[in-house]
């Protein structure tokens, strides 16, 4: 049962409000007829299934109604940052280690950042490149 | 009988109350304030139970959770059953009545002691795998039998009387454990002002403070914890939960708490005199920080024969004596490797009972309690160990024997020690259960010898659960780290309490002692018990290694060490120590299994909670559900809605069947005029600038030119070019819309839309709200339904005014209204829409009007026929996530040449999607007319070819049409449009075959004339 902090209602919510949707910032060609068959069955079909640092797309369904992002872990559980749609993560599988370092978990001794907000916008002028 | 092991005096008993029981049909008395095992053990009650797989005689061993043995069925009543309680755990009520979940026909003389008897040769580990595999056939058959002879609890056959019901809660810290550590971690936690719960399982919190020798500020230990618990219960910012067990741990410290509110009074609320209060409850806590202050188990060391009735762990010795004041025998041996587990034996002799001998396995124990017992004037023999216990039915002796723990073999003579209890100490496990629910995995500590938690963000350990023992040390630690979590969820000022004064006992180190050597090779000596639950041995852990079981995961699937109810409490780091002698390896090494949710067992009922019955899944109900149940409606579930499915009429005193309603509505609707309560339909309230374009983005057809006034029919696809679902969307203004969907769909779509809307195109300025429940809808449909709706409406109902397709705004029966003309009948049809509040006035007035026309009502199953009549689909029955449009014959409805990519357009120009064998909607004519086809009855061409036969499609929709005097039915069948007129064939499962014939889907009016009179 996780515990999530919606992006956009800026609160702690119970899991069972909401409803997981699959990878995130996956990107729907933009001139569909262009590709391939392969490429669109690679759109539709294939996703990652890495074991670590993964970003979801999650919906607040019993809340706000709004999808967001998730960075989580897939083998601890852990959710290390939530953030809006059209934002990017500022943890990554790349920097988690820095990130784990510089302390962005638990800012306010919960269980995640609250991901690309304003007050966070320093750590990821820091993100390695 | 008489109490015959009660002391005169002590205990937190109430001598003044007395309470009578039944176990396995004895009547017995106890005290209140007893548990049920210590009731049985003040009477002498030396069997309990048969043993799991061996069928062996099993008396009680411990005192708490960790208790083996003393698991019962308990309840007075049917209803009542509880299945696996545990003794240790059950107080003492007035009226109890249990018995030993094993043995039958009694546990003194059971019936399959036999298989027990010859056991040693015959069922080693694994035995059910290697007897009872072949052939595969059997096992059904063999299960039947083991498990009867197993005896597992069993579950009641009437429904239970009581009701159970979830708290969720929210918290700063939560306390699991009410012992020291964890009294004064509360005790920080709260008066730095963090919200607490503290919660306990046992009856009385305490813990280890209310059967402790040692005193707390010159005090007896207990009245410190008295003191506490009453500080605790002033608070306003703190809840006590006693009878509760914390019983998982889930990610997030999301803790699961299960609450016994009433068993400890009475087998039901009622009879507790609590009639309807909750028996049960299970709190779901989301806490800031969680404390573990589970303290520890203490081990009992492997010896020969340990099982007999009469072996206790020396703790529980303690507890029964200073808790209940029960003594459990006459004359004790305690075997032990520590110094703790000397004060059994000076609880012993206090009680005025004679302690044989007490074996230590050290050379040169010096400890305090070492010189108390000394002093005492009892035998202490060192460098020794209990070899076996004798004795059948109850132990009558213990046979001592000088042992080199180093090379795993006795060195001495062996004494034979008359007695009949054998109290056994081979050190402390702490109870890292909840610490290991989210995958850690526990760190062996040498100094220790014991597992500690892994780290768990969240958690904080206090006290014996990350091995901090001695009283003093272990309230300090508690203080420490309840205000160490109080700071960490967010009060920065949180300091430890002042711990009071606890006067330090010198002890000498334990010795690392799992598993006595016998004189005889292990396989050889008598039965040597590591997991007294499941019965597994020291010799089958032994025998497993030995056959190539190394990974500790599968000695305990090969053994079933750690199993079930018990979940290793008292014979895991045995077992674990075994398998690590016999692979020449560290415990650490060998590694430790995880535990898993539930620490003890949970009812049913709590996990419930109140949602069973009508109470399992919410109900929906339209506006005119009150009328529906008046006119005796049959209803149907649809999602979560409760639709009328038809509605019978008592014909000549006798209530119609569902065929005869049905045919009788459906030829109202045909002839005359009919009305369908449509509400549950979805709606979806569409609106801003680029709505238009977004219908045109979702829907696989036109939408660019839809006037204000005007209806129109759409598909949805997913992307990979499937149907999803399909409904009406009509043009309320320029930039405003009302779609449907269908009723089971109208979440998902509304998700949909925002998905799209939010994800791939948030620039289009669009917004969706759900208006579902805001209109009810009436279908009015019939050649009678202008004539009827003439009386009630304002509206010009000219069927050159009013389209098909058309929607107008107006009044009907003097409310405000949308009247839509579309048709899922095929006849002439009016969908009235108005507040849902005016709902039920408006479907009154159209059947006082009606009467004269005979005004119908009709439910889902006429809908059905009526629009399968007409192939008309249904999404998600005719179609089913492998169906086009095309596939549907629906090319008209499909706009290849709009200039935005619409969901799904990419995938329908695959050359997958333009094949003409794929599998197309057709209807089927059944040869025999009185033939309903099966719904998902499978299509081939050739009855005669050997199965497996080649399948070419499937029945989708089949119904009785009273107007074609015939079964029809709608089927998806491979190449089915270029087969009109051809015979298939749809075998059944009673070896019968049908015929029928490819034909239209449109069954009736096929120009569509009749839905424009």
């Amino acid at each position: 049962m996780f515990h999530i902090f919606c992006p956009y209602c800026q609160e702690y919510r119970e899991e069972e409000e909401f409803h997981p949707s699959g990878q995130a910032h996956l990107v729907r060609p933009a001139d569909p007829a262009s590709v391939s068959d392969e490429e669109w069955g690679d759109y539709l079909f294939f996703r990652d299934n890495p074991r670590g640092i993964h970003h979801e797309m999650w919906v607040h369904r019993l809340g706000c109604r709004k999808f967001f992002n998730i960075t989580r872990d897939t083998a601890t559980y852990e959710i290390l940052e939530t953030y809006r749609m059209g934002e990017q993560p500022s943890i990554t599988a790349a920097n988690a280690e820095v990130r784990r370092e510089q302390g962005v978990q638990t800012a306010d001794g919960g269980w995640q950042t609250v991901g690309a907000q304003p007050e966070n916008s320093r750590l990821n002028e820091e993100t390695p490149s | 009988m008489t109490q015959s092991n009660r002391l005169n005096q002590g205990g937190r008993i109430d001598r003044s109350r007395r309470l009578s029981f039944t176990f396995n049909g004895q009547q017995y008395t106890g005290f209140a304030g007893d548990t049920l095992a210590s009731a049985l053990l003040a009477n002498g009650v030396d069997i309990v139970n048969r043993s799991f797989k061996y069928s062996r005689p099993r008396g009680i061993t411990a005192a708490g959770p960790e208790e083996p043995n003393a698991i019962v069925q308990l309840g007075a009543t049917e209803a009542a059953q509880v299945p696996n309680v545990r003794a240790t755990q059950q107080a003492l009520y007035d009226g109890l009545v249990a018995r030993g979940t094993n043995g039958w026909p009694n546990v003194q003389r059971d019936v399959m002691s036999w298989v027990g008897k010859l056991g040693g040769s015959f069922m080693p580990p694994g035995f059910y795998y290697k007897t009872f595999m072949a052939p595969a056939s059997m096992w059904m058959t063999y299960e039947k039998f083991i498990r009867k002879g197993a005896g597992l609890g069993r579950a009641p056959t009437e429904a239970d009387p009581d009701i159970y019901d979830h708290f969720n809660q929210h918290c700063d810290v939560l306390v699991i454990g009410a012992g020291p550590a964890g009294l004064a971690a509360a005790l920080s936690a709260a008066r730095a002002g963090a919200r607490v719960i503290l919660c306990d399982e046992q009856e009385e919190m305490g813990g280890s403070l209310l059967d402790s020798r040692e005193s707390i500020d010159g005090e007896p230990a207990s009245a410190w914890a008295e003191q506490a618990v009453a500080e605790l219960g002033g608070l306003a910012n703190v809840t006590l939960l006693p009878r509760t067990t914390a019983n998982g741990y889930h990610d997030h410290n999301f803790v699961t708490l299960h609450e016994r509110r009433t068993e400890h009074l009475a087998d039901t609320a009622a009879g507790a005199g609590r009639e309807g209060e909750v028996r049960a409850r299970l709190h779901r806590v989301r806490a800031g920080r969680v404390v573990l202050a589970s303290g520890s188990h203490e081990r009992p060391l492997v010896y020969a024969n340990n099982d007999v009735p009469g072996n206790l762990v020396a703790g529980a010795v303690s507890v029964y004596i200073r808790r209940y004041g029960v003594v459990p025998g006459q004359r004790l041996v305690l075997s032990t490797n520590n110094d703790h587990a000397y004060r059994a034996a000076l609880d012993w002799q206090e009680a005025g009972r004679e302690v044989v001998a007490v074996v230590d396995s050290r050379a040169k124990p010096d400890g305090d309690l070492v010189k108390q017992a000394r002093d005492a004037g009892i035998r202490v023999i060192t460098g020794s160990a209990v070899m076996e216990a004798t004795g059948s039915q109850r132990v009558s002796g213990a046979k001592v024997v000088a042992i080199d723990t180093e090379r795993f073999v006795v060195t001495g003579k062996v004494e034979t020690l008359e007695c009949d209890t054998i109290a056994s100490s081979g050190g402390y496990s702490p109870v890292v259960h909840l610490a290991s629910h989210t995958g850690k995995r526990p760190q062996w500590r040498d100094d220790l010898l014991g597992f500690v938690p892994g780290e768990v963000k969240g958690m904080h350990f206090a006290g014996g659960v990350h091995g901090v023992y001695a009283l003093g040390e272990t309230l300090t630690d508690g203080a420490d780290v309840g205000a160490e979590a109080a700071r960490a969820a967010g009060f920065e000022e949180a300091a430890a309490i002042a711990v009071p004064e606890v006067a330090v006992r010198q002890e000498s180190p334990t010795s690392a002692l799992y598993q006595i050597p016998h004189e005889k090779p292990p396989l050889r000596a008598p039965k040597q018990f590591v997991d007294l639950q499941n019965d597994v041995t020291a010799a089958a852990v032994e025998l497993a290694t030995r056959e190539g079981f190394e990974s500790i995961e599968h000695v305990k699937r090969y053994t079933a060490l750690g199993f079930g109810t018990d979940q290793g409490k008292l014979g895991n780091i045995n077992g674990m120590a075994i398998a690590a002698r016999c692979l020449n390896r560290s415990i650490p090494e060998v590694g430790t299994t995880v535990f898993r949710p539930n620490y003890t067992p949970v009812s049913f009922g709590a996990i419930v909670g109140r949602h069973c019955r009508d109470l399992f899944d919410p109900e929906r109900y339209t506006a005119l559900h009150q009328w529906h149940v008046e006119n005796g409606a049959e209803f149907e579930d649809v999602g979560q809605w409760k639709r009328p499915w038809y509605f019978p009429r008592r014909v000549n005193g006798k209530l119609e069947t569902m065929h005869e309603a049905v045919a009788r509505e459906c030829l109202a609707v045909r002839r005359g005029v009919g009305i369908l309560d449509a509400s549950t339909l979805g709606k979806i309230d569409i609106q801003g600038p680029d709505a238009r374009e977004f219908l045109g983005r979702v829907y696989t057809n036109k939408w660019a030119k839809l006037a204000p006034g005007r209806v129109r029919y759409g598909l949805m696809c997913k992307d990979d070019g499937m149907l999803m679902d399909d409904g009406t969307t009509s043009c309320l203004a320029e930039n405003h819309f009302l779609m449907t969907t269908t009723t089971g769909g109208a979440a998902g779509v509304l998700e949909w839309l925002e998905l799209w809307h939010q994800t791939e195109w948030p620039e289009l300025q669009v917004y969706f709200n759900s208006v579902t429940d805001h209109w009810a809808t009436m279908t009015v449909t019939g050649p009678d339904a202008r004539k009827l709706m003439s009386e009630v409406t304002d509206i010009d109902l000219d069927r050159e005014q009013f389209k098909f397709m058309d929607w107008k705004e107006g009044k009907v029966a003097g409310v405000p209204a949308r009247v839509f003309r579309i048709s899922f009948t095929g006849e002439l049809a009016f969908e009235i829409n108005v507040q849902a509040n005016y709902a039920m006035h408006v479907w009154k007035a159209l059947f006082a009007h009606g009467e004269k026309y005979d005004l119908t009502p009709y439910g889902t199953e006429t809908m059905h026929v009526l629009r399968a009549e007409k192939g008309l689909i249904i999404a998600g029955q005719d179609t089913d996530g492998s169906v086009t449009p095309e596939d549907l014959g629906m090319h008209w409805a499909v706009g290849y040449d709009k200039p935005f990519s619409w969901i799904g357009q990419r995938a329908l120009t695959r050359p997958d999607t333009a094949r003409e064998d794929r599998k197309q909607l057709v209807g089927l004519k059944p040869k025999d007319p009185k033939v309903v086809l099966e719904e998902g009855a499978q299509i081939v061409l050739d009855p005669e070819q050997k199965i497996p036969m080649t399948m070419m499609g499937h029945v989708t929709s089949s119904y009785y049409s009273p107007v074609l005097e015939s079964g029809f039915a709608l089927a998806v069948l491979k190449g089915g449009r270029n087969r009109m007129g051809e015979t298939v064939y749809l075998p059944m499962s009673d070896g019968s075959v049908h015929q029928a014939e490819v034909v239209s889907t449109v069954f009736i009016d096929p120009k569509g004339e009749r839905q424009n009179v």
